[in-house]
């Protein structure tokens, strides 16, 4: 069977939408920016099998600027989830609602 | 020198209204100003005024003919636009002289007098800063050589009155006394600058002179049309009616006796009420124009005269007695304009600001003895107490009864007379019916306040005494003015019964400013009763009213005019006839009225919209905050289904092919 961009364009649906009710669902915040990179990596797949599909270097760039931005992004996040475990004692994202309106 | 009779008030009220009244004097200083200084300033400020006013007045009697060669002076070009030039200009002619002579002279007596009667209050220095204003007002106002300065002093005076009306602001009835005064005035204003329009557009100048000298112009006078002139001397004569209190408009003068008393002598007697006089005498040449606005006067005078006087009779208040008297005396002085006869009326007006300010500081000197005690049931006896005050009043009111060789009995007299030979019997009749009330009501002040057995309570009693030599002086100065200012014009037909003494002197000397008045010159002419005849019957009527009422009011006040069981004749007197009452119901109730209404829109409509948008804004604004429930999960979930939603549409609408 050849594997074709379908295939492809279905497996990062998956991978998107398990990453989104990953972050709707779970209560531990570590777990929601994992869930979060999920469903940055599945749109990083997507982007790479259109750019085999056209034959282009387009797609290719934009995921290395993604993947370098994600880079950064992680290292913030993790930053506010240390300093927010030391305030909190606690990862439970229900905790935060400071700012209810 | 003419400026600095203008000058020395203003520069008194600026001394004592800038440096004493503000307080500014005690912070340079330290020490509060001394009353002394304060009096002193303003007594003499006027003083100086009527020294200069006297020198300048011997000249003008030094001239050959007598004020044949007025002074004046113009300070400096006040307003050039266009055709329109207006000098700030004096003009000391006969007229004038006669005017700032009484108005200096009285003015001063009163500051004197003021110096006594209101030593102790706490505004000394604002009072006197207010009378010193108000004759620096009135002296512009009979100075002024133009329509312009006339109504800058005009409206100066009305300023001037209206503070000192109010002077005890603190008591609301006064306040509210001083803006109707105020507000009244207004309406009589409104018609005497329409009158000043009026005359620049028929002589195409405010000028006296030049007004004045076309208008001597036979050519110029005939090209005026009847109605023009008409409306002018009609607005003018609405000006003098707010001004002088006459009907409709006289319901602020008994109102006005709310200021101080030495304040109702000097503004609301003496000088301010006859500034109408003044300028109805100024313009006599306007008003022969119109023979239809002279009727006019003249049945509003006599009507103002006749009205006032039957109120006068009824009131309890010594100071309402003689604010309905000083309606009525100006009624007389305007039906002297009405009939030509400009130098009687000019005549009644120097008597009258004798003695009406005589009575009125009398009344001051016994309110003063009396603990404040305005009522006249509660007085009576006070001659024992007060023998300066009442010889005086006595005077004044023998003079205001027109009691033989007194001072009013030639002014009053040379008017009844000027109207009966002018050809006016109904209106002579009118006045000398309005004679016999005028002595039936001042001989029953005099009666109630002085004679008899005294009515007050005996605590009050004890303290009645003489007032102080600063306040007795001015009122026996006044008393010897009130009895012999009458020889100043003796009439015509009196030549020789005085010895040497010329008759007409006041008329000889106005001659060169006030036209001359027909029987006047002519002497006898009259047809019917001869010049005896009319005194005997005004002498008549003044005894006849003068002993009813010593013998209805020997035994004192009788039965008081305000409960409901006495006549309605007696009743709507003491109302004034309900002119307040209808002017309430008719003016100030519709306008209230109105005024609650817009109140009422602009704070449930006006207010409400705005109010209730602001409203709605709060409302939705917490609704729609319910949105924000700070849980990360409600917020992803809403950007998942917003991005669901928009990706659905673009599926729809790709598949509908649009």
């Amino acid at each position: 069977m050849e594997i074709t961009v379908s295939h492809y364009a279905v497996l990062a649906s998956v991978l998107f939408v398990a990453g989104a009710y990953g972050v709707l669902t779970r209560k531990n915040i570590l777990v929601v920016l994992m869930c979060l990179e999920l469903m940055l990596n599945s749109c990083n797949l997507l982007f790479v099998a259109f750019s085999r599909l056209h034959e282009g270097a387009a797609g290719h760039v934009f995921v290395l600027m993604a993947i370098t931005v994600a880079a950064a992004e992680v290292a913030v996040g993790l930053a506010f989830v240390v300093s927010i475990y030391r305030q909190r004692r606690s990862l439970d994202v229900d905790l935060l609602k400071i700012l209810r309106g | 020198m003419l400026a600095l009779i203008v000058l020395a008030p203003l520069a008194g009220a600026l001394f004592n209204g800038v440096l004493n009244a503000t307080g500014l004097w005690k912070r340079l200083s330290g020490k509060d100003p001394a009353p002394a200084a304060v009096a002193a300033v303003a007594c003499v400020s006027v003083l100086v005024s009527a020294l200069v006013s006297t020198r300048l007045f011997l000249d003008l009697l030094a001239q050959n003919p007598a004020g044949s060669a007025p002074a004046s002076a113009e300070l400096f070009s006040w307003i050039v636009s266009g055709s329109l030039e207006v000098g700030f200009g004096f003009l000391f002619d006969s007229l004038s002289a006669v005017m700032a002579l009484v108005v200096t002279w009285v003015g001063f007596l009163i500051h004197v007098y003021s110096v006594g009667y209101m030593r102790g209050d706490r505004c000394f220095a604002r009072y006197f800063a207010c009378l010193n204003l108000f004759v620096f007002f009135m002296l512009v106002l009979v100075l002024g050589d133009n329509f312009l300065m006339l109504f800058v002093g005009w409206e100066g005076v009305g300023l001037a009155s209206y503070l000192l009306i109010g002077f005890w602001h603190r008591d609301s009835f006064r306040a509210y006394a001083g803006r109707k005064a105020f507000v009244v005035n207004r309406i009589g204003d409104l018609g005497f600058i329409l009158g000043i329009f009026l005359v620049f557009a028929t002589f195409g100048s405010l000028d006296y002179g030049e007004v004045f000298s076309s208008l001597a112009d036979p050519a110029f006078a005939s090209g005026v049309s009847a109605s023009a002139a008409t409306a002018l001397a009609l607005l003018l004569f609405v000006g003098a009616v707010g001004k002088s209190a006459q009907f409709p408009l006289h319901v602020w003068l008994p109102d006005a006796m709310a200021g101080p008393t030495a304040v109702s002598a000097l503004i609301h007697a003496a000088t301010m009420v006859t500034a109408g006089v003044y300028m109805m005498s100024r313009c006599a040449a306007i008003f022969s124009l119109s023979p239809a606005a002279t009727d006019v006067v003249l049945a509003t005078a006599a009507f103002t005269a006749f009205f006032a006087a039957t109120v006068a009779v009824t009131q309890n208040d010594v100071k309402k007695v003689l604010a309905y008297s000083t309606v009525s005396q100006l009624g007389y002085m305007f039906m002297a304009t009405a009939v030509g006869a400009y130098a009687f009326a000019v005549f009644h007006l120097v008597t009258h600001a004798f003695f009406k300010a005589l009575l009125f500081l009398g009344a001051g000197s016994v309110i003063h003895a009396a603990s404040g005690e305005q009522d006249i049931r509660r007085m009576g006896g006070l001659r024992g107490a007060m023998p300066v005050t009442a010889a005086t009043f006595l005077a004044g009111t023998l003079a205001i009864c027109g009691f033989p060789l007194f001072s009013g009995f030639f002014s009053k007299d040379e008017i009844l007379s000027a109207l009966y030979h002018g050809d006016r019997g109904f209106f002579w009749a009118a006045g000398v019916v309005t004679a016999a009330l005028t002595a039936f009501y001042m001989t029953r002040l005099y009666v109630l306040v002085f004679e008899g057995k005294s009515r007050m309570d005996p605590a009050a009693r004890s303290r009645a005494h003489e007032s102080p030599p600063s306040m007795t002086v001015p009122l026996v100065v006044l008393a010897l003015l009130s009895v012999f200012g009458g020889f100043l014009n003796v009439p015509w037909f009196m030549d020789g019964i005085f010895g040497s003494l010329r008759p007409g002197l006041l008329g000889e000397f106005l001659f060169s400013s006030v036209p001359p008045h027909g029987p006047q010159i002519a002497g006898e002419l009259a047809t019917g009763f001869g010049h005896w005849t009319l005194v005997g019957f005004s002498v008549l009527a003044a005894g006849a009213g003068m002993l009813a009422a010593a013998v209805a009011y020997r035994r004192g006040p009788g039965k008081s005019p305000v409960p409901a069981e006495t006549s309605a004749l007696r009743r709507g007197s003491f109302a004034g006839w309900y002119v307040d009452g209808i002017y309430e119901a008719l003016f100030a109730a519709p306008f209230r009225w109105l005024s609650g209404f817009f109140s009422d829109f602009d704070r449930s409509v006006v207010d409400g919209a705005v109010d209730g948008a602001g409203g709605f804004v709060r409302k939705f604004s917490v609704r729609l905050g319910a949105f924000q429930t700070g849980f990360l999960r409600h917020y992803a979930a809403a950007m998942v289904g917003g991005v669901l939603a928009v990706a659905a549409l673009v599926f729809l609408f790709r598949s509908a092919g649009l």
